[in-house]
């Protein structure tokens, strides 16, 4: 059952060197994908939920899309409104800041650089457990 | 520009191959070869130039852009990605963009499309960057510059690297980092501000090549006025691409180098980078894709930190911008407000004269060498004014004039770390002072010491500067003759040197003729004086 569910989800096209089959690979795309989104699939009813999504999305594929140039978004005939260059913004810094739970005098903090994610195999994810 | 065109390392003319061995000192000079039987490497460089685009307005809201102002006072919700907010297009920046492709050679394209490029960062508040990742503004262009050959300057090659494209993006904001107390401080002003990143294709082959493509393209953004493209403050910045494989093998692994401050941190950081590639594979060893920082202080490339392995920016479309669209004169639409039709043909009749085209006016204009415009334009801001002000107030000639600016004026000017504006010698003085060379009131000896004199800005004309000091040269040919006649008189050995053959000694006597008139004497007059009595 498994090994059918990671095929179809290549077929969405997911990513495309992660080989189907065993479940250390997928475990290896999954982390992949939490570290890039910094999502947490968490447990079996996420990734479960994750696979309906890919299910439900996979109905695409039964269009013929064969010579139809792809749309990105509705707006692809509409104008692109360009505006003048004048200084019509800014000037707000202490609203933007009432945002921020720390502030050193007038700048935003935040934790030096980006806090690295645990490794594959230091995480406790679901699919090592079976 | 002229014929010799190589691009790259293709031609004879770059003769950089680099073997094994200690690299010589001179500028740019091929490392001679150590061990026999061991291939030459050669060295590949492409860069990738991010020019902040000098406007009013950042790229997608209406913030002000400004060097400098305090911290997050230049932020718009837009800006600092609050929810509810969406991009609107300065239409200035894609103008700059349509000029410097146009620049550029490079074809524009009528549509164009805006992507988002993910990752996370302090500083980029969204979580993506608006970037033209699949069909950016421009495309396929091209950039010619020179190289000196030697260090005199006396040589120079022209040399092509290929533009793959021109893409609108946005900038991000700047980071603190505060190591002491283990925290980063954000400061969002410059996030958002419009960016043209312009990318070379892997043409180049060592430092210098590198150095002299970004200041040929400085110098046209800053023609065209579509960016101001100062580098030491972060207007131009500079991500070099290098690698290293032997010839008619494919290209080898490369690695990006980053924090680049200067043209001649670019050209030393791409140095030490090819020499180090060379060194660690000749060691058996192997490159990693990886990103390094330059370290001006060591004048080294370390790895840099929180780099964790390949980047994967899921790139989509940008859902809140429809493409793209530019016009030109045929293209027209007929029911659509001017303000919002960008017309390239308009554009393009209206770009200034680029670097080349004004030099190559002025080596017409003024008879000067193709070398001296290339220091008039790429050394000073202001130089070819004042150079063209002298020539309009002087009967020197042009090619002349131009000895005294370059190696005189600039000199001074270097010395002292002074622009030309703040010269202490205007134009008009020393116009004045040159005329007075070219009536031959004085040598060329007494102008070098008049114009010491008016450095140091003491108000005096040249005229009352060579009375002071009497400086003039002795008009009196009566005078003269005596004088050179006493010298004849007094050194019978060397006239009759003179007159068995030998006139090299003519110089000495002509030499004491200038002594016993305390250099007041026209050489080229004494000469004639005595060849004449000589041969009486």
């Amino acid at each position: 059952m498994r090994v059918l569910w990671f095929g179809r989800w290549l077929r969405a096209g997911a990513a495309a060197m992660v080989p189907a089959g065993p479940p250390r690979a997928a475990a290896e795309l999954l982390a992949h994908l939490e570290r890039l989104a910094l999502v947490d699939f968490r447990d079996a009813e996420g990734v479960e939920r994750l696979q309906k999504a890919i299910q439900f999305a996979d109905r695409l594929q039964e269009v013929n899309t064969d010579g139809v140039e792809p749309m990105d978004s509705v707006l692809e005939d509409r104008c692109l409104y360009l505006r003048e260059d004048n200084v019509t913004e800014g000037n707000c810094t202490k609203e933007l800041l009432k945002n921020a739970r720390e502030k050193v005098e007038e700048y935003f903090v935040a934790p030096p650089g980006n806090i690295p994610l645990p490794k594959l195999d230091e995480q406790e994810t679901f699919l090592q457990g079976s | 520009m002229a014929a010799v065109a190589a691009r790259g390392c293709g031609g004879a003319v770059c003769r950089r191959a680099w073997q094994r061995g200690v690299a010589r000192k001179a500028r740019g000079g091929a490392v001679p070869a150590g061990k026999s039987g061991l291939a030459p490497w050669v060295p590949v460089v492409g860069l990738e130039i991010h020019a902040q685009i000098s406007s009013n307005s950042k790229l997608f809201s209406g913030s002000q852009v400004q060097f400098a102002a305090p911290p997050n006072s230049l932020v718009s919700f837009f800006d600092a990605s609050l929810p509810g907010t969406l991009p609107v297009l300065n239409r200035r920046c894609v103008e700059a963009a349509v000029m410097t492709g146009l620049a550029l050679n490079c074809r524009i394209n009528k549509k164009s499309l805006f992507d988002r490029k993910h990752y996370f960062y302090a500083d980029l508040p969204a979580g993506y960057q608006i970037t033209q990742q699949r069909v950016p503004i421009a495309v396929n262009g091209s950039l010619s510059y020179s190289l000196c050959i030697d260090n005199k300057m006396s040589q120079m090659v022209t040399k092509t690297v290929r533009i793959k494209q021109i893409q609108l993006e946005q900038d991000s904001g700047k980071s603190l980092h505060d190591d002491i107390r283990s925290q980063t401080l954000v400061d969002l002003n410059r996030a958002g501000v419009g960016l043209m990143e312009v990318v070379m294709e892997p043409d180049m082959c060592c430092g210098e090549e590198a150095a002299a493509a970004v200041r040929e393209l400085q110098l046209i953004l800053q023609a065209l006025g579509s960016s101001q493209a100062v580098m030491a403050e972060g207007q131009l910045r500079v991500d070099a691409n290098v690698s290293v494989h032997h010839p008619g093998e494919p290209y080898g692994v490369r690695t990006e180098v980053k924090n680049i401050n200067s043209l001649r941190f670019l050209a030393k950081a791409v140095d030490y980078e090819i020499q180090r590639q060379i060194e660690e594979l000749e060691n058996g060893g192997t490159i990693l894709n990886e990103t390094r920082a330059f370290d001006s202080k060591l004048g080294c490339t370390v790895p840099m930190r929180d780099k964790e392995g390949k980047q994967d920016y899921r790139f989509m479309p940008e859902p809140n911008l429809p493409p793209l669209i530019l016009y030109d004169a045929k293209s027209l639409p007929a029911n659509v407000s001017h303000q919002q039709v960008v017309n390239i043909d308009w554009i393009h009749e209206r770009l200034p004269d680029l670097p080349s085209v004004k030099r190559a006016k002025l080596v017409e204009q003024y008879g000067i060498l193709p070398e001296h415009s290339f220091t008039l334009l790429q050394n000073e801001d202001g130089l070819t004014e004042f150079f063209e002000n002298v020539v309009k107030q002087t009967q020197m000639k042009p090619r002349k004039v131009i000895g005294w600016i370059l190696n005189d004026l600039l000199s001074y000017l270097k010395q002292h770390s002074l622009t030309v504006k703040e010269s202490p010698v205007s134009s008009f003085l020393l116009a004045d002072l040159l005329n007075l060379l070219e009536k031959k009131e004085i040598s060329a000896a007494a102008a070098k010491q008049v114009l010491a004199e008016l450095w140091k800005g003491e108000g005096k004309t040249p005229l009352e500067i060579v009375k002071e000091k009497k400086l003039e040269l002795i008009q009196d040919q009566k005078e003269l003759e005596q004088i050179c006649q006493v010298v004849i008189d007094g050194h019978e050995n060397e006239v009759m040197a003179i007159k068995a053959g030998n006139r090299k000694v003519l110089n000495k006597l002509i030499g004491l003729v200038q002594r016993e008139t305390h250099g007041r004497s026209n050489p080229v007059l004494v000469k004639q004086l005595l060849e004449k009595k000589l041969s009486e």
